[in-house]
């Protein structure tokens, strides 16, 4: 029984019992209970790579390296804590009428058949299957965005399915452009997609062919990455459905296609030697960030806003993978990591003030510190954390970027810290008045979980001072294969 | 015989981009199904020719796999989704019909100049398609901008997928058989996501009309 | 200029003065059959144009000469476009004129005189039917050029005896573009000759006639000039749509026996021809005159589309 076969199947097999089993008094401890073994089963599989090296699997249909162990392991781990946080919170939200027992089998399945998707679209060495689960991914959070059947809701789940299908079916488009270039150099075949072997070939794959179908696939996945100006969908999705939801994309999706693009990266970079990949993701990170943090400026739904965060932070990372080189992909792939922690922390804070106030509206929610501490100081440390004050994670990869960027890209480092100086402002802000000051919010029914963002905003924390060894090892062979 | 088969790929290429254009021109949302239907059929053709003549066995199936879900169960479930919502005419376009049909011809010019360098690396035998592929995508995706209602939107995704399709099979002869079987499961769970959506979209806003989902904007 | 190809042009010329009205009279006759009435007789359309000659023409008294004149020059074009068209031998004495261009504009000059000779008299139904007939032949004419350029790619000339030549040389391939092309034909020739869907040949209300409304004013010979001219249009239309599309059976240069062979060949695929616009007559409902402009673009673009995959595919 290897771990690996774990991690993929029991999220399936979760998704399964749920979908029977979802309303129940019990069903919240049930998906816990679920994450947790798959995070037991990939807590394993990372024991295994890291005593064995990298690991193929079936076939050489799965592969694990130091790129994606480590998100897989994130993947699971956010996966169980955000289930931890999702109990009390659809606890509250049924009480409060907005989930029926059918709406609430839907949302325990399909977050595991999700956590399986991405598992899956991390774990596979098929570019082909890649593409399958990146599509399953968003097909089986698409009816969760429009759980609610508000206007807005809908809205927003309709732009989600149709914006990134079009997005996805770019990448298609991409791929199989990709699979045209292996043809020729390779040969066909079920083992032409296979990852592992158009790396080793690069460089004997068609250069016209690799930059034309890296330009699809970085506006394919990028649209799911929210890259600007493919990023409509994003704002309105993460900020319209539960809240667990808005957790789960905003912390673990993004980062599963921004992994995509990572992988399509290293192919076009061996096959072309050119810099175009590079190029076009310092300018699509470049215009994400500064983009973003205008818009995040003018939102008054506090979800939308940190939606509007997360978008300016994939532009963060993309630029620094763009830059590449030892030191950004580095700061990159630790940012990947922390900004996943520290987001869904801040979603978990922000889901039960806005089930406190009743409303999104930032103007609504008011003196959290007086109403329920916890609450209040999770969001002050998670909105402080995610603007980069030391000495959490974010600031040490943000610094490493700047550094990067001021040494080898001088002119787009002021748009840089303008962008993120007006994302600091912007936040802080908005976040003050939220956290401190008088109320007129009450105490929920259910006790809310909080463990979960400490947890979290400690583990930023910690990274931000210290990196565990192998932790560190994975990262800087990633960084390594990322190259540039 | 078989310069005549490699011909008739031609032939179904360009059928497939007649009735693209024909998407765009169409008003009434029945015949856009029927229409899509047949985009669906002469792509099984084609798939089939293909098959034929380069021998390559997974390609029957994956023809099979495509008749079943693009000719069969797809129009049968958006049949079903138009009764029950009693859609039938759609008369709402954001540009008149030649308006469309020339940007039409503009986006065709483009793909097909886009596909010409691509086309003469591939060993495929349809590869002069290509271009023709890639124009139905356009095509498709302009259909999807264009459209004010959600059923033709729709239509125009899986008009995008069918150009798609098309695409793998014109430049590669097929892609690995797990894939397409991948992503014609995606495809029809799409499809019955969009069918749950169309009810919810018609239940909050009695009418499909997209513009009612634009309220989320920028202030 | 050989004995055979004078010969075949004068062949050419009668047969199609003769075999015209037969041509109208089977549509006619096919169209009753498939509506389920009974069918006026294969020969009707003779019977018309001998009673019309022999009644009395009644011209109006502000008539200028152009109304007198243009059932004449209308008569003449059309007669002259069926002789030109390859219809039995691509061997004809006036084959340089058989460009495509000409044949355009042949069409173009009977259309200009009809249309000046119904808005002489000044009566509504006679302007209305002019600026209708405007309409139409304003967009059916450059979609026609379109077909007519798409379908001379292939033989690399506009000459449409060249066109037959080397397509009937050619071995019996699928050429997409030339499909394309005749769709796009059959739709601007349903438009040109005033048949369902574009315009009903049988009707007089005012709501929906174009040719009809043009020759309102017309009585005895004028008339039975202007309703032969008609059916040459309908005939020059058939034979330049077989000519480029289904162009095996027509007689090649220095084989003057194949004459012989030829004019069954033409009288089968016209028959085949007629019997298949019937079908299309009977199975489409009449457009709203606002849709005609989206028909023809639709005609338009199709020729277009038939250049761009001919430069695409080589085919």
């Amino acid at each position: 029984m290897h771990p690996l076969l774990l991690v993929l199947a029991i999220p399936l097999a979760g998704g399964v019992l749920l979908a029977l089993l979802g309303d129940r008094e019990r069903a919240g401890e049930l998906n816990a209970g679920v994450s947790l073994a798959t995070l037991g089963a990939a807590a394993w599989l990372t024991a295994v790579v890291i005593r064995d090296g990298p690991l193929m699997m079936w076939g050489e249909q799965f592969f694990v390296d130091p790129l994606n162990v480590f998100l897989v392991t994130l993947t699971a781990f956010v996966g169980f804590t955000t289930s931890l946080f999702s109990r009390p919170y659809m606890r509250v939200e049924r009480d409060h009428g907005k989930m029926t027992p059918g709406r609430m089998r839907l949302f325990h399945s399909m977050y595991q058949f999700f956590n399986g998707m991405m598992l899956f679209a991390l774990t596979t060495n098929n570019l082909g299957i890649l593409w399958v689960a990146m599509e399953a991914a968003t097909l089986t959070t698409v009816l969760l965005v429009s759980v609610y059947r508000t206007a807005a809701s809908l809205e927003a789940a309709w732009k989600y399915f149709i914006l990134c299908g079009v997005g996805i079916a770019q990448a298609l488009f991409g791929t199989i452009l990709l699979y045209l270039a292996a043809e020729r150099a390779i040969g066909g075949g079920d083992n032409a997609l296979l990852w592992t072997h158009l790396a080793q070939a690069s460089h004997s794959l068609d250069p016209g062919i690799v930059s034309l179908a890296f330009v699809f696939l970085l506006l394919g996945y990028g649209t799911k990455v929210g890259l600007v100006p493919v990023h409509n969908w994003l704002p309105d999705a993460h900020a319209e459905g539960p809240t667990p939801i808005s957790a789960v994309l905003s912390g673990l999706l993004l980062n599963v296609a921004l992994y995509a693009v990572l992988r399509v990266k290293v192919l076009a970079d061996g096959a072309l030697g050119s810099g175009l990949p590079a190029r076009m993701m310092i300018g699509f990170g470049l215009l994400t960030v500064v983009v973003a943090a205008f818009f995040l400026s003018r939102q008054r739904d506090v979800k939308r806003m940190f939606a509007y965060s997360s978008i300016e932070h994939m532009g963060l990372m993309t630029f620094a993978f763009g830059l590449g080189g030892p030191i950004a992909n580095f700061a990159g792939l630790l940012h990947m990591t922390v900004h996943a922690l520290v987001k869904s922390a801040i979603f978990f804070a922000v889901g039960h003030a806005a089930q406190k106030a009743g409303s999104q509206a930032m103007e609504d929610i008011r003196g959290l510190l007086k109403v329920s501490p916890t609450v209040g100081w999770g969001l002050m440390l998670g909105s402080l954390a995610i603007l980069g004050m030391p000495p959490f994670g974010v600031f040490a990869s943000e610094f490493l970027i700047l550094t990067t960027a001021m040494r080898e890209l001088p002119w787009a480092t002021p748009f840089l810290l303008v962008a993120l100086g007006v994302a600091f402002a912007a936040i802080f802000s908005r976040v003050q008045p939220m956290v401190f000051g008088e109320t007129a919010l009450r105490p929920l029914a259910h006790p809310p979980a909080l463990l979960p963002v400490f947890i979290h905003l400690g583990l930023a924390l910690m990274l931000g001072l210290y990196i565990p060894p192998y932790l560190d090892g994975w990262y800087r062979q990633a960084a390594q294969m990322i190259g540039g | 015989m078989n310069t005549l088969l490699a011909q008739s790929i031609n032939l179904f290429a360009v059928v497939l981009l007649v009735l693209a254009f024909a998407m765009i021109a169409q008003r009434r949302i029945l015949t856009l199904i029927h229409l899509f239907t047949l985009q669906g059929a002469s792509l099984v053709a084609a798939t089939l020719v293909v098959a034929y003549l380069t021998g390559q066995s997974h390609l029957y199936f994956s023809a099979g796999m495509t008749f079943v879900l693009k000719v069969v169960l797809i129009p049968i479930l958006l049949h079903r989704v138009i009764q029950r919502l009693n859609v039938r005419w759609d008369v709402e376009t954001l540009f008149n019909i030649p308006t469309t049909m020339l940007i039409g011809i503009v986006l065709v010019i483009v793909a097909f100049n886009l596909a010409r360098p691509i086309a003469g690396l591939s060993t495929s035998i349809a590869r002069g398609t290509l271009g023709i592929a890639l124009a139905c995508v356009l095509l498709s995706f302009l259909m999807m901008i264009v459209r004010a209602k959600a059923v033709p939107q729709v239509i125009g995704f899986l008009s995008m997928e069918n150009g798609l399709f098309f695409a793998a099979t014109a430049a590669t002869s097929g892609m690995p058989m797990i894939v397409e079987l991948g992503i014609a499961f995606d495809v029809l769970v799409g499809i019955l996501i969009l069918g749950v959506f169309m009810f919810q979209i018609r239940e909050q806003f009695d009418s499909l009309d997209i513009r009612h989902l634009e309220k989320l904007k920028e202030d | 200029m050989s004995l055979a190809g004078l010969f075949a042009q004068l062949l050419a010329v009668v047969l199609a003065l003769g075999l015209a009205p037969l041509l109208t009279g089977w549509i006619n006759q096919w169209r009753a059959w498939l509506q389920g009435r009974r069918a006026p007789g294969l020969l009707q359309p003779y019977r018309t144009l001998h009673k019309l000659f022999n009644k009395e023409s009644v011209v109006a008294e502000n008539a200028s000469p152009i109304f007198r004149v243009a059932p004449y020059i209308m008569f003449g074009s059309m007669a002259l476009a069926c002789g030109i068209a390859p219809t039995l031998s691509t061997d004809l004495p006036l084959a340089p004129a058989a460009d495509a261009i000409a044949l355009v504009g042949l069409f173009a000059l009977a259309r200009v005189f009809i249309s000046l000779a119904a808005m002489d008299i000044g009566t509504s139904f006679g302007t209305l039917g002019a600026r209708r007939e405007m309409l139409v032949g304003f967009l059916a004419e450059p979609a026609l050029l379109m077909v007519l350029f798409a379908a001379s790619l292939i033989s690399q000339s506009t000459s449409l005896a060249q066109i037959v030549e080397t397509l009937a040389h050619r071995p019996f391939a699928i050429y997409p573009s030339l499909a394309v092309a005749g769709v796009a034909f059959t739709m601007v020739s349903l438009a040109e000759n005033a048949r369902v869907p574009v315009d009903n040949p049988a009707t007089h209300l005012e709501l929906t006639m174009i040719h009809e409304a043009l020759i309102l004013e017309y009585s005895g010979r004028h008339l039975a000039l202007v309703e032969w001219a008609a059916s040459l249009k309908l005939f020059a239309y058939s034979c330049i749509g077989l000519a480029l599309f289904v162009p095996w059976g027509v007689a090649e240069a220095d084989t003057p026996i194949a004459i012989v062979f030829a004019i069954p060949a033409l009288v089968a695929k016209l028959t085949v021809g007629g019997v298949l616009l019937a079908l299309i007559e009977t199975i489409n409902a009449k457009m709203r005159l606002f849709r005609v402009p989206e028909f023809l673009a639709t005609a338009f673009l199709l020729a277009v589309i038939a250049l761009l995959v001919h430069g695409l595919l080589g085919a």
